[in-house]
């Protein structure tokens, strides 16, 4: 058990590093999420105040497409070399591995969505800083279950030809409840609304979304991995 | 004792077996060249030994650490050489990589460059890194899969020199190959595989060594 | 002998379709609400209730597959998702025809819809991605995964639809609790029986499908390989 952590620990802190000297895929979902964000300003032509009632569904919509960028280099890093090969003969135990990755793809797609999230406020004239404790709680609740459901669905796809095309058919459909409750949930901090009574439910949905899929992904990794 | 034992091993590609009820027994301590012509399962049978394929029936019992070298050099480019041995060593669970990866890089002559990137490496220079990679934690079993296949003639005489060095330390190889003659002057033992069957087994001898073409007359499927 | 008990099956269940159709149309009186469009609903519903039952099955051949290795359960697996996928298609049709009647419009974001139309792309996801696995072990094993996971997805749908901000029409349920009159009750049962049989039928023609190309792709390795 020890083990496992120290080498989920080891290979989260691979993946940053390789990410952070190369910036492949942070600076793709980073400038795409941006790109997405000015489009939304000319799809919805809305008066200022209009734009709160949809603000938790624009921001989760560029959550979720920067998120299958990041996503998308889960397991596909190890590739090159045949890496994942040496994972997998190594002594750390599948969990490991996957927890490693994605622990890694979840921090990555936080630093896409907090570089974000001034630009949203910025282009759209939103207040964000008002409940921006109960905001990071919901963000970081369904950018887990992005990252867990993706890394999961990236090393289902690994040997997979198109597996570029194949993850996002995948990973949307499977997060479509996460990102209904993560919309809604952002919806109502952002109009100022208290995170209490019903709206407490959209973030009971996300913890059970995250323990289901964190539990089906930790337990199933193995069969994944050793076929 | 026997460090790697495989009783009746099937694998099934679909419905394909690859592997069809193949036996093999390697002594600890032994050097073991395992023989056949390409898709007779050598590279099936290696994998299921590194733990990187599951047997669709049968038993595999592996007694040790395992080394495993495949066709891929299964370092990262974007890595320096000294942080992949570490990496490689936290997955191993080496009690003090860093020293580890020092120790594996004097070994290939890599200690100049240990802070280059690999991506940066020649060929040969790669390969020697992924021969440290392998014998970083000192293995008790090492799984070399077509080890001389890509290699250049430096990263051949590291190899040959670690092998032979781990040989004398009483670690186990097993190794597939087409280079019958560089296997040879390293193996006690050989294998011969056939359409996912183990048709041969038992020590080397000299005919082997002097002709490369003996042991496929003598044991091969008839033309 | 397999085949021609499963074209029986089939048979079978147009038969029970075509009896029960009579005394949908013929036999029943016309709805004091609704009117005539209300004879939809011995389609609909039963074609969601056999989905579902295909779907469980699926479920559970998955986990088969992935403890035991055998490919039966595979074939099993893929059989009654592609048979269960195409009565959701047939639930969505027919309530969207039902909706255009009663609510005017072809599509509502209503709860059922809405969870129909979520589970339909879930397992359209699984029955895309799967030709693109070239290994069939591999295949087989994905599939298996893959189909856990969305299984798992749908009572999540079940509760993300029901968050007080999230826009649908809740219709009132009239199955269990009593609201269905009683003479209703036979043509909802043949229905369910029709559906099942007919639906039975094609999973065991796409069963025997899918084991005659394993046969036939292992015989080709096999002969690649020699």
């Amino acid at each position: 058990m020890t083990h496992g952590f120290r080498t989920a620990y080891a290979i989260a802190r691979k993946d940053l590093r390789t990410e952070l000297r190369t910036k492949e895929s942070l600076n793709a979902a980073a400038s795409f999420a941006v790109v997405i964000l000015v489009l939304f300003s000319f799809a919805f032509p809305l008066e200022r105040d209009e734009f709160y009632a949809i603000s938790g569904g624009l921001l989760w919509l560029v959550y979720s497409f920067a998120g299958a960028l990041i996503v998308n280099r889960g397991f596909a890093r190890e590739l090159p070399n045949d890496c994942l090969d040496v994972l997998i003969a190594s002594r750390a135990p599948g969990w490991a591995i996957f927890l490693g990755k994605a622990v890694a793809a979840f921090l990555l797609l936080l630093i896409v969505e907090f570089i974000c999230l001034p630009v949203f406020g910025l282009f759209y004239n939103i207040r964000w800083t008002d409940s921006f404790g109960s905001l990071v709680l919901v963000i970081v609740l369904a950018t887990w279950g992005i990252t867990v459901v993706g890394t999961a669905f990236s090393a289902v796809t690994v040997n997979v030809r198109v597996r570029e095309l194949m993850l996002p058919v995948l990973l949307y459909p499977m997060i479509i409840p996460l990102l209904i409750g993560a919309m809604e949930a952002t919806t109502v901090l952002l109009s100022g609304e208290a995170m209490a009574g019903d709206n407490l439910y959209s973030l009971q949905l996300l913890v059970v979304f995250d323990v289901i899929y964190t539990a089906l992904a930790l337990y199933l990794i193995d069969y994944v991995l050793v076929v | 004792m026997l460090a790697v034992a495989a009783e009746r091993v099937w694998k099934y590609f679909g419905d394909y077996p690859a592997l069809r009820g193949a036996n093999l027994e390697v002594e600890a301590g032994s050097c073991m060249a395992l023989l056949g012509r390409n898709g007779a399962g050598k590279t099936t049978l290696l994998r299921i030994f590194a733990g990187l394929s599951n047997p669709t029936k049968g038993e595999v019992r592996i007694a040790g650490t395992v080394g495993y070298l495949g066709h891929g050099i299964g370092v990262y480019d974007d890595l320096s050489a000294f942080e992949n041995l570490t990496l490689f060593g936290q997955l191993q669970g080496v009690a003090d990589p860093a020293k580890a990866a020092d120790e594996a890089l004097e070994r290939v002559g890599l200690t100049r460059v240990k802070d280059g990137m690999a991506r940066e490496f020649s060929r040969g220079m790669r390969q020697r890194l992924a021969v440290a990679r392998a014998f970083l934690h000192l293995p008790d079993i090492l799984l070399l899969d077509e080890p001389f296949t890509s290699l250049d003639d430096k990263a051949i005489a590291v190899l040959q020199s670690l092998l032979e060095a781990a040989l004398a330390g009483g670690s186990t190889i097993i190794m597939s190959t087409h280079q019958i003659r560089e296997a040879m002057e390293l193996a006690t033992h050989v294998a011969m595989l056939e359409r996912g069957l183990v048709v041969h087994t038992g020590p080397q001898n000299p005919e082997m060594l002097a002709d490369p073409a003996w042991l496929y007359r003598t044991y091969g499927e008839k033309q | 002998m397999r085949e021609k008990a499963t074209y029986l099956l089939g048979a079978l269940g147009a038969l029970v379709m075509i009896s029960n159709l009579h005394t949908i149309f013929v036999g029943l009186p016309d709805d004091a609400l609704q009117g005539m469009i209300f004879r939809i609903i011995f389609i609909h519903v039963p074609a969601d209730l056999v989905a579902d039952l295909f779907f469980t099955i699926a479920l559970v051949t998955s986990v088969l597959f992935l403890a035991r290795k055998n490919f039966i359960y595979d074939s099993i697996t893929v059989a009654c998702i592609e048979v269960a996928t195409m009565l959701i298609l047939v639930n969505l049709v027919t309530g969207s025809i039902w909706g255009r009647n009663q609510w005017g419009v072809w599509w509502t974001w209503d709860l059922r819809l809405t969870t129909q139309l979520m589970k339909f792309v879930l397992y359209m996801s699984y029955l895309v991605v799967r030709p693109a696995i070239a290994e069939p072990t591999q295949k087989a094993t994905m599939s298996a995964i893959i189909a856990i996971f969305a299984y798992a997805d749908v009572p999540l749908v079940w509760m993300a639809i029901r968050l007080p901000n999230v826009r649908t029409n809740h219709p009132s349920p009239v199955l269990g609790n009593g609201k269905m009159a009683a003479v209703y009750n036979a043509p909802f049962g043949m229905g369910m029986l029709a559906l099942l049989l007919i639906g039975s039928a094609l999973v065991l023609l796409r069963l025997h499908q899918e084991t005659s190309q394993r046969e036939i792709d292992s015989l080709r390795r096999e002969l690649h390989a020699a």
